[in-house]
């Protein structure tokens, strides 16, 4: 049998996996600037953490979804209409191919009031056919996800644009909701990277301090033990998916800012890209585990492998086929954490 | 080869957890073809001990000697390969496959057809009819497990670990959620496993089955080892002394208590289903224990989910406080100040990843509400604090995941969780199961203290000692129906046994 020494051993192990993905993302960074050193820059970071708010709101919709044991798979083409919706309505007055021709100048937070809406709407009708009519989550958001991009497609090719990629943004749009950044220099930080903060930080106290967040733990953890403890379990899953509905239109509208445009096949594929980043963060999909801060270094982690690997010139293919590596032995390491075996 | 006094010696094993020693240095030596029994406390190591030894945890020190030869174990494979099985404190069959799908997993009999191999449904037919006959079970290899009682379940995993060759079988709590002749039923398994040389690790809360069926008994209390005796040299007392490291004069707290007017009142409750309970009528009074007394299967368990709404019921009426209501969910029930303890702590009961602050509160977490949704934290900790201490609930710290508890510190948390909601009706479903004396008599006295503060308790228990020892009224079902309640203090096993096979051919 072991001896005191092995279970030294142990307990470096087991710190070892209660942080695994911690070290992923330090080895990540490591080994990128090892092999071209002058990835570690400012400059560098800059623009991880642009690219990676919009995933990270995207992703932390996900989570609420994924913590209560269920997987939203409507969220890329939410992200999408989103954007549609928002750029649709917020192009200069000078641009040759308005979406909307006689559309006079609104003011900014109208149209992202209502693409956030509409995904909140949607989230809504997801959480109705999850909670009321108990069609599992993964069947419900698949058809979601289906009409949706159905949705997208018809507005998008209205007359007059039929299916044109929509340009050019007002600046006020693209830069509040986009590029644009306060200070200057090394101590810039853009808008959107406080957004997601922002957001990241409701949500943490979402997760950690409300009846809701407890609620949607308790739910993953043991449905039948929530209902018995008088948990409203219908309405608790309804919040959760319009929470994260609303999440996935907010991520739209940023998404078509930071791009400066926008096309029904915008965000296409979003919605596993979130789950990878949640489960690499140590979420559960069996529901019940998943942490704010574990959830924004998975979305960091893939930040890092997108800008890094192309920063040294790894092949987009390889790209892939090491981010499929990561998702699988990120989360191997991480499940060590829940055996039983000690 | 001769013989060893010791079919297994398991020496100086110690095992730390986070924040806890659960074994220290811990002995347990068992003869061959005898029944070693292993008692102590809620926590204080004996499921850990046992699973040490079939694989599931690594020990960090000590040795196991399996016939006086040192033996290796480092999964559960290697303990079935070495002649050691488990029955577990929970069973985990495969409820959509058959008994013998159940009985032979992992090692189906196969036989070929040309070069495939094909499983040998005739040959597993066989070999389990065989099995069972030798066991003198009666079972039938075709039926769905899912449809069975738990003691055929047990039935199948001890006939499982027959199969293997068992030289020696653990069965960790086997009798929890057995009714009386099912307890017989097993002994007799029991004694047969002795006649081939077969040695029992039992373990068990229940002193009077302890007393019955062991030759040697090892008393453990905080991860240590506090002496092994023979069986014959033990009372009742005596290892409740040695257990809780006192005396402990009265199995029952003193209770006097004063039923007032009626605060529950249930008339000819029937279920849509028919199998399940028809007619029932009861009244519950203020300031009294209503047990309810029957043999599985009685329906005592679907009754009660009906008064708390986790059941459709398709007539019959309730009153609170002489007003009618409908409980359609716990949500209503809750409201009307009514909590539910259930049977099944996995099931119904514990969220596993969760801590104990969660898994306390969370019934009640309206009361922790402040304005802007957010929980106020403090109360919450204090709260828990308070019940950790007041139940005496054995755990590192109030972070700690459920899971990690002992099955009985898991149901004193449930009971918690309960009291914090301050019910008026206070229904518990089998409270003591897997329970120790010590912690029985807490909760007994919790219970008793309710009543004096003018709540109501309903109680349904399998254990008739708590049922004739705690309740003021015993409402006995037999097959869905009310048979009977026994009133005054003159009450007997016989009168209850009487009225719980009424209604039976
Ligand atoms: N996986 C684990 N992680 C941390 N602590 C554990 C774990 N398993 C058991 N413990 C702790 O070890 C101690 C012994 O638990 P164990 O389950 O062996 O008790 P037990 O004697 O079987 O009690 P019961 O009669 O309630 O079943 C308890 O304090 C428990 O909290
Ligand atoms: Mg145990």
């Amino acid at each position: 049998m072991k001896t005191n020494n092995a279970t030294n051993a142990n307990r470096v192990g087991s710190f070892f996996f209660q942080y695994a993905i911690y070290f992923v993302l330090v080895f990540l960074v490591l080994g990128i600037t090892a092999i071209d050193p002058s990835f570690w820059s400012i400059n560098s970071l800059h623009d991880i953490l642009l690219q990676s708010s919009t995933r990270a709101i995207i992703a932390l919709g996900a989570a609420f979804v994924l913590i209560t044991g269920g997987v939203d798979l409507s969220a890329g083409r939410m992200v999408g209409f989103a954007a549609v919706l928002s750029a649709s309505m917020l192009q200069i007055q000078e641009y040759s191919h308005r979406f909307y021709p006689g559309l006079p100048d609104l003011p900014l937070w109208v149209p992202v009031l209502i693409a956030i809406f509409v995904g909140l709407l949607v989230g809504l009708i997801n959480g109705v056919i999850v909670s009321r009519f108990s069609v599992p989550p993964f069947i419900a958001t698949l058809g979601s996800m289906v009409a949706v991009l159905g949705l997208n497609s018809l507005y998008f090719d209205m007359k007059p644009n039929q299916s044109q990629p929509i340009g050019g943004l007002r600046p006020d749009f693209t830069s509040t909701l986009g590029s644009g950044y306060i200070g200057s220099g090394v101590y810039s930080i853009p808008y959107i990277v406080i957004i997601a903060l922002l957001v990241a930080g409701l949500v943490w106290v979402i997760f950690n301090k409300t009846i809701l967040g407890k609620s949607m733990y308790a739910i993953g953890g043991n449905i039948q033990a929530a209902i018995v403890s008088g948990i409203n379990v219908k309405r608790v899953l309804l919040y959760v998916y319009a929470a994260a509905g609303a999440l996935y239109g907010l991520a739209g509208v940023m998404e078509a800012a930071r791009t400066g445009g926008a096309t029904s096949s915008y965000g296409n594929m979003y919605e596993l890209d979130a789950i990878a980043a949640c489960v690499v963060g140590g979420v559960s999909t069996a529901g019940g585990i998943g942490t704010v801060p574990g959830v924004l270094v998975g979305v960091l982690i893939f930040g890092v492998i997108n800008y890094g690997l192309t920063y040294i010139g790894v092949s987009p293919y390889w790209q892939l086929i090491i981010k499929g590596l990561i998702i699988i032995v990120a989360v191997a390491f991480d499940i060590r954490k829940y055996l039983t075996k000690k | 080869m001769p013989e060893n006094k010791f079919i297994l010696e398991m020496n100086n094993v110690s095992k730390d957890f986070p924040g806890v020693k659960a074994l220290d240095d811990v002995t347990l030596q068992v003869r061959p073809g005898t029944v070693h029994s292993l008692m102590g406390e809620n926590g204080a190591g004996k499921s850990t001990l046992m699973k040490c030894l079939f694989g599931i945890y690594s020990p960090d020190a000590g040795e196991i000697l399996l016939n006086g030869q040192k033996i290796e174990i480092n999964s559960s494979r290697d303990a079935l390969d070495q002649g050691i099985s488990m029955i577990h404190q929970e069973l985990h069959p495969v409820p959509r496959r058959n008994v013998m799908e159940n009985l032979w997993l992992g090692r189906f009999p196969v036989k070929s057809v040309g070069p495939i191999k094909l499983i040998d449904d005739k040959r597993m037919y066989q070999d389990s009819i065989a099995l069972f006959e030798d066991l003198g079970m009666d079972l039938d290899p075709h039926v769905l497990v899912g449809s069975l009682s738990v003691s055929k379940i047990q039935s199948i995993e001890i006939a499982k670990a027959v199969s293997y060759q068992a030289k020696v079988i653990v069965m960790d709590e086997p009798t929890s959620s057995l009714t009386g002749t099912e307890v017989d039923q097993l002994f007799k398994i029991i004694q047969s496993l002795k006649s081939r040389g077969v040695s029992i690790i039992y373990i068990s809360h229940k002193i009077e089955e302890i007393l019955a069926i062991s030759d040697e008994v090892t008393i453990m209390r905080d991860g240590k080892r506090i002496g092994s005796w023979l069986a014959s040299e033990l009372t009742t007392d005596s290892i409740i002394s040695k257990m809780v490291g006192r005396d402990l004069t009265q199995r029952f707290p003193e209770h006097h208590n004063i039923p007032g007017e009626t605060v529950l009142r249930v008339e000819g409750l029937t279920s849509p289903f028919s199998k399940a309970f028809k007619d029932v009528s009861f009244d519950l009074r203020q300031g009294e224990i209503l047990g309810i007394g029957g043999l599985v299967g009685a329906q005592r368990t679907e009754l009660i989910e009906a008064l708390f709404g986790l059941r459709t019921v398709s007539s019959g009426k309730i009153f609170i406080k002489g007003k009618q209501v409908k409980i359609k969910s716990p949500m209503d029930a809750k409201k009307h100040k009514i909590a539910l303890l259930t049977e099944e702590r996995r099931a119904t009961g514990i969220f596993p990843v969760l801590p104990i602050v969660e898994n306390t509160v969370m019934a009640n977490m309206i009361r922790y509400a402040s304005p802007y949704f957010l929980l106020k934290q403090l109360p919450m900790k204090q709260d828990v604090q308070q019940k950790i201490a007041r139940l005496h609930i054995k755990t590192p710290s109030s972070e700690t995941q459920i899971k990690n508890l002992s099955g009985g510190n898991q149901q004193k948390v449930l009971i918690a969780r309960w009291l914090l909601t301050e019910p008026e009706i206070l229904m518990l479903d089998e409270p003591t199961r897997g329970i120790d004396v010590g912690a029985k008599f807490e909760i007994y006295s919790i219970i008793a203290d309710l009543v004096q503060q003018g709540k109501s308790i309903i109680m349904i228990s399998s254990e008739m000692p708590e049922l004739i020892g705690m309740s003021d009224r015993i409402m006995v079902m037999c097959e869905g129906r009310l048979s009977g309640i026994l009133e005054g203090k003159n009450r007997t096993e016989e009168d209850i046994m009487h009225l719980a096979t009424k209604f039976m051919v």
